[in-house]
């Protein structure tokens, strides 16, 4: 058992690293889906206002939509790589360093993907929704403006490949 | 918090704003106005809007065509427009929108009661009245004698009951005491919608407040100019003009004391937006000062759409439909009249 003068730190290492384990794996699919319907709904709106007066922007502007689901999906992939890595650990060793590790890297892992996908849902809804004002108003404005989107879909990518790279580090003891 | 507002903004207000972006899109253009101002008879310029958004406001009418059936037209697409948004608007946005239109209450007010004055007849006086500033019992202000009457019988129940604290007295309502409660009036209604703004917050409060603050200080020189000559004393107009807006309070102490055109001027050119205005005029020259202010207004109002995810687009539009709906007015009577060589003196191009 590992000795500190802080209560609080006795606390948390008692905790068990299953805990943080599930914790990480409900964070990493459900703020990315906030952050992915909070896009949707942004561009979406904005969507079916302009596209009353110019009905042509409605195809290409899903893409603005699609940009935004990948974001979710990004997050289902994430959990379900993520609860892959849960093992049993025989209960004697269930708060040994390495367990404590691993529970914290899948929470870590969680986090960052979750946290990344929210904002970056957040970021391609609203470019998606000038990109649709835009396009009603000036059609040569589209793809510009999907550049911006693309990059902005790639906050999301990055957060996804430091979650995955985080995942690894969750090795659970042996027998 | 400024800057944030891209966040929350479309729950509420994102299919409007995009609705009341393709609305823009529908303005006339200077290539329109250029084929309109070519026209020889009313007949021609009804044929040039029914290529436009107009056409199917105006190809019922028959011929001969008035100029004031074309902009009763022109006027009834823009309620329809107002009123397709006001449905459909939850609140703030909802009662933003009535705000943009007590303008138009105070001013169908005024002409009833001046109309009754003169011994107009009440429907004849209805039908001049502005359809955004319609309200129920307004016929009934034709019966009022004073400022109190007029209160306690029709205005109580309307929205502009708040701006009348200012201006009740019981003098018997003529002229000159008609135009004061109407700029008394319009100084409480543009008070009352700057509190708003700011109560709002973010974008809005920071476009509107310009908006309304060019409004301001704009019908603060108007008051000025037009009562150089007459016998409303400098305390009475100072109380006229309103509380916000750049000129508040150092202009209007300067404007409260001009007695001439030229020392207008030069109270407003210490002030570099409005100096630009006034060296377009030469002086002694105050025609086209309104026209100059009105492409000024119109170049901010052009700017309000620039950023999203705020109100100020909603009251930008209706006030540029309303210049457009001038702009066709003033040539629909030039070409009526035959004098198309003054066509250009107050057409303002939005773009």
């Amino acid at each position: 058992m590992v000795t500190s003068s802080s209560s609080w730190s006795q606390a948390l290492v008692q905790i068990s690293p299953y805990t943080f384990s599930a914790i990480g794996i409900a964070l990493s699919i459900g703020v990315s889906v906030l952050g992915a319907a909070w896009g949707i709904y942004i561009t979406g709106s904005s969507l079916i206002g302009a596209a009353i007066k110019a009905p042509r922007i409605t195809s290409k502007n899903l893409i603005s939509v699609i940009f935004c689901e990948a974001v979710a999906i990004y997050g289902v992939i994430v959990a379900i790589i993520l609860q892959t890595k849960l093992e049993a650990v025989p209960s004697s060793r269930i708060y040994d360093p390495e367990s404590l590790r691993a529970g914290y890297a899948i929470f870590a892992s969680g986090i960052i993907v979750g946290f990344a996908n929210l904002v970056c849902g957040l970021c391609v809804g609203i470019i998606g929704s000038s990109c649709a004002l835009s396009d009603a108003q000036n059609s040569s404005l589209f793809v510009k403006i999907l550049v911006i989107e693309i990059f902005g879909s790639a906050l999301g990518l990055f957060g996804v490949i430091v979650g995955i790279i985080m995942s690894a580090q969750a090795t659970w003891p042996t027998k | 918090m400024y800057g944030f507002e891209a966040m929350t903004f479309n729950i509420h207000g994102g299919y409007l704003e995009a609705i009341v972006r393709g609305y823009r899109s529908g303005l006339l253009t200077a290539a329109d106005y250029n084929n309109l101002c070519q026209c020889e008879t009313l007949d021609d310029i009804k044929m040039h809007l029914s290529a436009t958004e107009y056409g199917p406001y105006l190809q019922n009418e028959p011929s001969p065509l008035h100029t004031t059936t074309i902009v009763e037209k022109c006027t009834l697409k823009l309620v329809d427009e107002y009123k397709h948004m006001l449905t459909q608007a939850t609140e703030p946005l909802s009662t933003f929108l009535e705000y943009i239109t007590y303008g138009h209450m105070i001013d169908n007010v005024v002409l009833i009661v001046t109309g009754t004055l003169h011994e107009r007849d009440v429907q004849e006086l209805l039908e001049k009245c502005h359809p955004l500033g319609m309200f129920d019992s307004i016929a009934t202000l034709a019966v009022a004698q004073n400022m109190r009457e007029l209160y306690r019988l029709v205005l109580v129940d309307t929205p502009l009951a708040p701006y009348f604290s200012e201006c009740i007295t019981s003098e018997d309502l003529d002229d000159m005491n008609i135009e004061i409660m109407r700029n008394t009036l319009y100084k409480a209604y543009l008070e009352d919608f700057y509190r708003f703004c700011q109560k709002l917050g973010g974008a809005t409060a920071e476009i509107m407040s310009d908006l309304l603050a060019f409004e301001a200080d704009r019908r603060a020189v108007n008051i000025t100019i037009n009562s150089i000559g007459t016998e409303l004393t400098r305390d009475d107009r100072r109380k006229l003009y309103s509380n916000f807006g750049l000129l508040y309070p150092y202009g209007h102490e300067e404007l409260a004391v001009c007695e001439d055109i030229d020392q207008v001027r030069a109270a407003m050119e210490k002030y570099p937006p409005y100096q630009t205005i006034f060296s377009k005029l030469s002086y002694g020259e105050s025609q086209i000062l309104d026209k100059a202010f009105y492409e000024e207004e119109v170049k901010r109002l052009c700017l309000a759409f620039e950023q999203q995810f705020h109100y100020g687009v909603f009251f930008a539009y209706m006030r540029l439909r309303e210049q457009e709906i001038r702009n066709l007015m003033w040539i629909s009577e030039c070409v009526a009249q035959n004098q198309k060589s003054r066509v250009h003196d107050s057409v303002v191009f939005i773009f």
